[in-house]
């Protein structure tokens, strides 16, 4: 599946929310598949400290590919961490550093993205970026 | 003049809005406060029919402009029962008269190894710029501890006095907790020992009467987005007796006596301190809110709001696993309080879909956070115009967010 894909298919599962209440009991479902960050990666090089809530992310390159792993001590930012993850993760850098991120707004998630919300996810959509250049650059 | 609940929220329109297509319930007035219709409407009768430069105008307008702001000025002096009205500075806010003070006051007075008192409950900005003062002078900071009650421990400050003591500074409430500092008594103490003070009244002049010459410290600020009237207003009072042994802070127009390439003296008090063209039409419109504050009644808005904060506290104390960090005995309308297990970014985001503005975070207080060992709180912070029928929709809130992270 595409990054274009596995964004496609999100904003059709949230289709069927319009209340923001299941929004967010669905992103709070989300959060518990959240392939979590290892105990041994969770340190302070791999904290994106926002100002409200803790964000971690670690990457593995293999075969290509490149895979994320994250957590946050806030739910709701858990559950967004598990829809970037799902989204990037198995890709390529190269497709990592074209991907157009258009899923947050559609299904009305992007107020939790402005640069002034400080709950990390803006910094770890970056890092996500900067780990796919970096690991581009050792192709 | 009786407390009319209803009128009082007709006078500020944003309140009838709705939000996610659900009544506002604004509960973030510690961040800032909503405006009346008057302080509204006299930003825009301004800007239509008198905008123009003030000071030195020979034309119409700039007299009336000049009049305005000046008259201004005298409503804040009544407003914190001031001296004189050249002791009342116009800044851009507390953060703004806080770093004139620090940097004025701290040029001429703070040497090395001189000491400055701050108290733990302090909003970053009434620490940050006393840290960049004392990393310019080699001078310390000394810290007056809370207690688990959110309430300052003043037998501790006969310790932490000193000959070295140059200044205390501190809050007058609380903005993370809602705690009422007891400012009269450490005024008291300090000037015992010569010791000027600076109280940061940010979060107490919309809640309670100021009386500075009951008071009598040495410098008092606020700001003016706190109590009503527009954001980049804001209040330095100083004794007179510092502000004329103090340097400026900025240079510019208005400041100035005369100017030549060798040398130039300044304007006098308070004058000297506003260089630049100040935002007179925001000064007027503080004038403003406050003559309207003044008509509700300071004590009026006193009653109602400790009658907020009462049935607040007990209301959300009801919900099992809540917990409130602030429990002084003189609390403004404050609560601040973590759903134990729940992270308050997430409380936060819920209620905001609910249409209940709450600030999660810090509070721009993190010493107070480390005090207790959490990240952060959620605050709902009550004015005059909130009603107990707005607690009751909290409460509901909070009871569907515990449904939903538990």
């Amino acid at each position: 599946m595409t990054i274009k894909e596995r964004q496609e298919d999100i904003i059709e599962e949230f289709e069927i929310y319009d209340d923001w209440m299941d929004k967010y009991s669905y992103l709070i479902e989300l959060s518990k598949d959240l392939p979590i960050i290892n105990n041994e990666a969770r340190k302070d090089e791999n904290l994106i400290n926002g100002c409200q809530s803790k964000v971690w992310l670690d990457a593995k390159f293999t075969d290509g590919k490149i895979s994320f792993f994250g957590d946050s001590d806030a739910i709701i930012t858990k559950g967004i961490i598990a829809l970037l993850i799902r989204v990037l993760s198995n890709s390529t850098p190269q497709e990592i550093i074209d991907a157009d991120l258009h899923f947050i707004d559609e299904i009305g998630l992007k107020e939790n993205l402005s640069p002034t919300r400080s709950n990390g996810l803006l910094s770890m959509i970056k890092q996500m970026k900067l780990y796919a250049i970096a690991y581009k650059s050792k192709e | 003049m009786n407390f009319d609940i209803k009128k009082i929220r007709s006078d500020f329109p944003i309140l009838s809005h709705k939000v996610y297509d659900k009544p506002l319930v604004y509960f973030d007035n510690a961040a800032t406060t909503q405006k009346p219709q008057c302080v509204i409407d006299i930003i825009s009768e301004f800007y239509t029919k008198y905008n123009a430069n003030i000071h030195r105008g020979v034309h119409f307008l700039s007299a009336k402009c000049t009049e305005a702001n000046e008259n201004a000025r005298k409503i804040v002096q009544n407003f914190i029962n001031a001296n004189h009205s050249n002791e009342i500075i116009f800044t851009r806010g507390t953060t703004d008269s806080i770093n004139l003070i620090a940097s004025s006051f701290g040029e001429k007075f703070i040497n090395k190894d001189d000491e400055i008192i701050i108290s733990e409950l302090e909003h970053h900005s009434n620490i940050v710029p006393w840290q960049l003062l004392c990393e310019r002078k080699q001078a310390k900071i000394k810290v007056l501890p809370f207690n688990e009650k959110g309430e300052l421990i003043v037998d501790e400050l006969k310790n932490l006095i000193s000959k070295k003591t140059k200044l205390i500074t501190l809050n007058h409430v609380s903005n993370s907790l809602g705690t009422i500092n007891p400012v009269k008594e450490i005024i008291e103490i300090a000037h015992s020992h010569n010791i000027p003070v600076m109280i940061d009244g940010a979060q107490a002049v919309q809640h309670q009467k100021v009386d500075l010459k009951e008071l009598d410290c040495d410098f008092y600020v606020f700001s003016g987005h706190k109590i009503f009237a527009p954001t980049g207003t804001g209040v330095l009072y100083g004794k007179e007796k510092w502000l004329n042994q103090m340097p400026p802070y900025q240079g510019g127009g208005d400041m100035i006596d005369v100017v030549t390439f060798n040398k130039t003296t300044y304007n006098e008090l308070p004058f000297k301190f506003e260089a630049g063209t100040p935002n007179y039409i925001g000064n007027i419109a503080l004038g403003k809110a406050l003559e309207y504050v003044s008509s509700v009644g300071i004590n009026n808005i006193a009653k109602h709001e400790k009658e907020l904060l009462e049935y607040g506290t007990k209301k959300l104390s009801q919900i099992d696993n809540l917990t409130i960090y602030g429990n002084a005995k003189n609390k403004t309308s404050v609560i601040s309080f973590l759903l134990n297990g729940i992270h308050p970014y997430d409380t936060g985001m819920v209620l905001d879909k609910l249409g209940i503005a709450v600030r999660t975070g810090h509070h721009c207080t993190q010493p107070v956070m480390d005090h207790f060992n959490i990240p952060g709180t959620v605050r709902a912070s009550f004015a005059f115009y909130n009603t107990i029928e707005e607690i009751d929709i909290l409460y509901e809130g909070l009871l569907k967010v515990v449904k939903m992270f538990n």
